[in-house]
């Protein structure tokens, strides 16, 4: 870490700590930094309103893509067949760090993704979210929708080093991959019971507020595919641990987070877009994924993801979910 | 002889259900009289929150009228159980029962929400930086936006989170500082403490200007 960017941190945790004298009855506990990571701090709407290097027209073209991001239900049926917005999993308006905040997409990529095996672009990464969490059909390639995605995640990158991969904070991974405890249903069923329920309901199924989503539904049509990186269980740990509940980051136990992640993901969810027409062949070919999942395994005596349910959306994959070959 | 058992127990399960409800439910014409009458040791409901049930911002008093029914309710039983310190309303409700607890709740969750809200008079400062933080929160000290729990227009959500939206500063004020002074310990999960006690003084101040003047129905 440079000075800079330590007394930056240092400037961040005086500025956020105004009732620092006394010790909180919530803390924040969010994981430290590690030597040598960078620590960005994206840009605020405010910084965006007082930059007058930013043309104007490109300010509306960012604002545009931050509305998309926050409220993605206003293409509810176009691009979005789910009750899920962006914010729903990347809290604090992409900014935030350990809530997978979106500026690095648009620092390291084009990049190698072993999701679909080949080079990415920004724009097919956004187009992944939509397809696998947003359960939806992503904004055309090059159209004014997805330029002005990515002129958000772009302008939040403000000041980052490009190609920098280091980063602190970045994604759901922190816990690790391979969960640690032995995970069973009941104890997980029991931590969402206590911690979970009063939001996202007895049945993950969320709740709305006069045709508003207010809490996401966690599984069920309403909530993301079976292709979604949140179906892997530690990706919704990670999440869980530093994000869950709402205002109490760190608050669950590290084996609390995995139990109520692999409970969460036991349950039945709109069909993976690379569906075969067959779960347990769907599972072997995506296996680099799915082992993470406990989709085509069988919870409870249910094979999960046996099914054609693609929830609200009415077709299977969206086109742009395609390999490229460079050739 | 099994389906004649099925349709049975059907029957007395549906009828334990339903007496269950008629128990739990709370009756509004009863909760009117209460409401005036009081717990025969304190001060009526009316006295404080108005025969409208619209509170007032001068007394602190906050607006019951059309809140959610259960939420009401709970408010109630948890300053009887001293988990929610309120030595002014205390001593006025500390001899009802739960029926009649849930009987007021009944009454006032179904009374029309007053169309007012609360003008004070703060500077647009006060204002704009009120606005802000309900309306996009304070992410770099993990303070999310209110309507993230409190719903759409700030107008409750379900059962556990009240509607705020034009609820009386005063009143508002006073229990952000009450979770911050460990007054109020009631909330699920600690779940306003934890949004609360990182809150400043000078926050809370905007927080509540800024609640008491939006509208506390739907336009």
């Amino acid at each position: 870490m440079t000075l800079k960017q330590t007394l930056s941190l240092l400037a961040g945790l005086i500025v956020a700590s105004p009732v620092a004298l006394a010790e909180p009855e919530v803390p924040v506990n969010l994981p430290k930094f590690k030597e040598g990571q960078y620590v960005h701090h994206a840009p605020t709407v405010e910084d965006l309103k007082n930059d007058d290097s930013i043309n104007p027209e490109l300010k509306k073209v960012i604002l545009k893509g931050r509305d998309m991001f926050m409220n993605t239900q206003q293409f509810r049926g176009k691009y979005v067949f789910n009750d899920l917005n962006c914010k729903s999993c990347h809290l604090g308006e992409g900014r935030m760090n350990w809530s997978a905040p979106i500026w690095p997409a648009a620092t390291t990529l084009p990049d190698y993704r072993g999701k679909n095996h080949h080079v990415n672009s920004l724009e097919e990464r956004i187009a992944g979210c939509f397809s696998f969490s947003m359960n939806g059909k992503p904004p055309a390639y090059g159209s004014d929708d997805m330029l002005a995605m990515v002129a958000y995640h772009q302008w939040l990158a403000k000041g980052a080093p490009v190609y920098e991969k280091n980063i602190g904070g970045r994604g759901f991974s922190h816990l690790g991959r391979e969960a640690p405890e032995k995970l069973d249903f009941e104890r997980g069923k029991a931590v969402y019971q206590e911690n979970c329920a009063i939001c996202h309901g007895e049945n993950g199924q969320g709740q709305r507020k006069d045709g508003e989503v207010v809490f996401p539904p966690l599984w069920g049509d309403g909530s993301y595919n079976w292709g979604a990186g949140m179906t892997r269980v530690f990706t919704a740990a990670s999440f869980i641990k530093n994000n869950m509940p709402l205002g109490k980051p760190g608050s669950l136990s590290d084996e609390e987070a995995w139990q109520v992640a692999n409970f969460i993901n036991s349950h039945e969810r709109p069909q993976d877009p690379r569906y075969t027409g067959d779960v347990k062949e769907t599972r072997e070919k995506y296996m680099n994924f799915h082992k993470y999942t406990n989709y085509g395994t069988v919870v409870n005596g249910t094979l999960l993801g046996d099914h054609d349910n693609t929830g609200t959306k009415p077709f299977l994959k969206p086109d742009v979910l395609r390999p490229r070959t460079f050739e | 002889m099994n389906s004649f058992l099925h349709v049975t127990l059907a029957a007395v399960l549906a009828m334990a259900a339903t007496s269950a409800s008629a128990a739990e439910s709370g009756n509004p014409d009863r909760g009117a009289t209460l409401a005036t009458q009081g717990d025969g040791s304190g001060a009526p409901c009316t006295a404080c929150h108005g025969a409208d049930g619209a509170g007032n911002n001068a007394g602190g008093f906050p607006r019951l009228a059309g809140l959610d029914a259960d939420y009401l309710f709970k408010q109630m039983v948890d300053m009887n159980a001293g988990k929610r310190t309120s030595p002014v309303m205390q001593p006025n409700i500390d001899n009802f029962d739960e029926q009649q607890l849930r009987d007021l709740a009944a009454y006032y969750a179904g009374m029309p929400v007053p169309k007012t809200s609360t003008a004070t008079s703060v500077d647009a400062s006060v204002m704009a930086m009120g606005s802000k933080l309900v309306n996009e929160g304070d992410w770099d000290n993990y303070v999310p936006p209110c309507s993230t729990c409190h719903g759409p227009g700030n107008h409750g959500v379900g059962h556990v989170f009240p509607a705020i939206a034009g609820q009386h500063p005063n009143y508002i004020r006073s229990q952000l500082q009450a979770w911050q002074n460990n007054q109020r310990n009631n909330d699920p999960n600690q779940l306003m403490t934890a949004i609360a006690e990182r809150l400043s003084q000078e926050q809370i101040d905007a927080v509540a200007a800024y609640l008491g003047s939006q509208n506390a129905t739907n336009p």
